[in-house]
C-alpha cells in the first residue's frame, strides 16, 4: 500500500529515515522544475530545493499535519524562492526580462556574452525549440507572484484553496491572479495562441 | 451572465473545477457570445504551450547533496538534556560527595577551649569586665589627657632606660 504524504512525513517523525528517502525521490523533480521556472538558474533551483528539503528534515519533530502535505512543501519553496529571487547574491545571474531572446542563450539563463559559465549544464547546452524559449520568456516576464501561481495551477496541479495558502491570500484574489497572468501570457504568446487556438 | 463574470470563471470552467448550475451558466454565456468563446479558446491554447515545456531532471548529485545536509544536520536535543551528565563527571561528582560526608563524620571541628567551664561563669566574667572596658574607652577618647605635656617622652625615656642596661 502506498502511504500518503502525510503518512510518511509522521513516519520520519517518529524516526524513519527511510520515509525521508521516500518523500525525497516523490518530490525531487517537481520541486527542483518549480524552483527553475521560478528562478531562471538550474543550479540556484537546485540549491533551494535541498534547503526545502532540509527545512523539512528539520521540522519533523514539530509536524502536526494540519494542511496537506504539499502545500506546506509548496509553501517553503515558494518563499525560499521569492526570497532569492530578491537576494544580492544572486543578482549578477539574472536576467533582466528586459533582455531581448537570444538564440543560443536558453530562455531562463539569458545573461551577458562576458560572464562565464561557472556550471554548464547538459540543458543549456541544447538546441531549444523556438516555443520552448517564447513560453519561457513570457513566464519570466510575469511579476514574481503571477508566476509562483501560474507554475502551482499548472504544473503542480494544487486547487485554488492550496495555492491560495501557500501564496498567503484569498481564494478570490488568487483568481484575479490567476486570470491576470493567464491574459499576460496570452498577449505575450499572442502569435502561438492565434496559431494553437486554430487547431 | 456578464462577460465581467464569465472572464472571473474561466479558469474554472477550464479546470473544470465549477459546479454544475456555474457550469450550466457558464455554456449558455458561450452558445451566444463570441468575444469569450474566443478567449475561452486562447485561454485553453495557453494552458496548451504551457505543457510544451520540457522538465528537466535533478543533477545527479542532488541527491547525495541533500543526504549530506541532512547527515550534517546536528542532533536536536531536548531541553533538559544537559541534565544528563557524562560518567565520568557523576563518577567526580559521586566521590566528592562522599569526602565530604566522610569529612563531616570523622574530623568534627575541635571545640575552643574557653578559661571558664561553664557558660554561667564566662557570662558573669564578662559583666565583671565591662567597667574596665568602658573605662578603657573613655580614657583613650578622653581630649585632656591627650595634651599633658612630657608624658609621651617620659615614657620613651624610661623604655630607654630599661633597655640600655639589655644592650649593656
Amino acid at each position: 500500500m502506498v502511504r500518503t504524504d502525510v503518512q510518511l512525513m509522521l513516519d520520519v517523525k517518529a524516526g524513519d529515515e527511510a520515509s525521508f528517502e521516500l518523500l525525497l525521490q516523490r518530490y525531487r523533480t517537481p520541486l527542483v522544475n518549480f524552483l527553475f521556472r521560478m528562478v531562471r538558474n538550474r543550479e540556484q533551483a537546485e540549491d533551494l530545493a535541498q534547503e526545502v528539503f532540509l527545512r523539512v528534515y528539520r521540522a519533523r519533530e514539530d509536524y502536526v499535519p494540519s494542511a496537506k502535505f504539499t502545500t506546506w512543501l509548496f509553501r517553503i519553496a515558494t518563499n525560499l524562492a521569492l526570497n532569492s529571487m530578491r537576494d544580492t547574491r544572486y543578482q549578477k545571474l539574472e536576467v533582466s526580462i528586459d533582455a531581448p531572446v537570444t538564440v543560443d542563450a536558453e530562455d531562463g539563463d539569458e545573461r551577458p556574452l562576458d560572464v562565464v559559465e561557472k556550471h554548464p549544464n547538459i540543458e543549456q547546452h541544447l538546441v531549444e525549440d523556438v516555443r520552448v524559449k517564447m513560453i519561457r520568456h513570457a513566464i519570466n516576464k510575469l511579476p514574481e507572484k503571477q508566476r509562483a501561481a501560474v507554475l502551482l495551477h499548472k504544473y503542480q496541479e494544487l486547487d485554488y484553496t492550496e495555492i491560495a495558502k501557500i501564496l498567503s491570500c484569498s481564494e478570490s484574489a488568487l483568481k484575479s491572479l490567476l486570470f491576470r497572468a493567464y491574459e499576460a501570457l496570452r498577449v505575450e504568446l499572442a502569435p502561438l495562441v492565434a496559431h494553437q487556438a486554430r487547431h | 451572465m456578464s462577460c465581467e463574470k464569465m472572464a472571473g470563471r474561466i479558469l474554472g470552467y477550464l479546470d473544470g473545477r465549477l459546479n454544475e448550475s456555474e457550469r450550466l451558466d457558464a455554456e449558455k454565456h458561450l452558445a451566444v457570445c463570441a468575444a469569450c468563446r474566443l478567449r475561452v479558446n486562447e485561454f485553453r491554447a495557453v494552458s496548451g504551450l504551457l505543457d510544451e515545456l520540457p522538465v528537466i531532471e535533478p543533477s545527479p548529485e542532488f541527491d547525495l547533496r541533500v543526504h549530506a545536509r541532512v547527515v550534517a544536520e546536528p542532533v536536536k536535543e531536548s531541553w533538559w538534556a544537559w541534565l544528563r551528565v557524562s560518567p565520568r563527571v557523576a563518577f567526580a561528582a559521586s566521590m566528592l560527595l562522599l569526602a565530604a560526608i566522610w569529612m563531616g563524620f570523622y574530623q568534627r571541628p575541635q571545640q575552643v577551649q574557653l578559661p571558664w567551664s561553664n557558660p554561667m561563669e564566662a557570662d558573669a566574667q564578662m559583666i565583671q569586665d565591662l567597667p574596665v572596658l568602658e573605662d578603657h574607652d573613655v580614657l583613650s577618647n578622653f581630649e585632656p589627657l591627650k595634651d599633658l605635656p612630657g608624658k609621651a617622652d617620659d615614657d620613651s625615656d624610661n623604655v630607654q632606660q630599661q633597655q640600655q642596661p639589655q644592650q649593656m
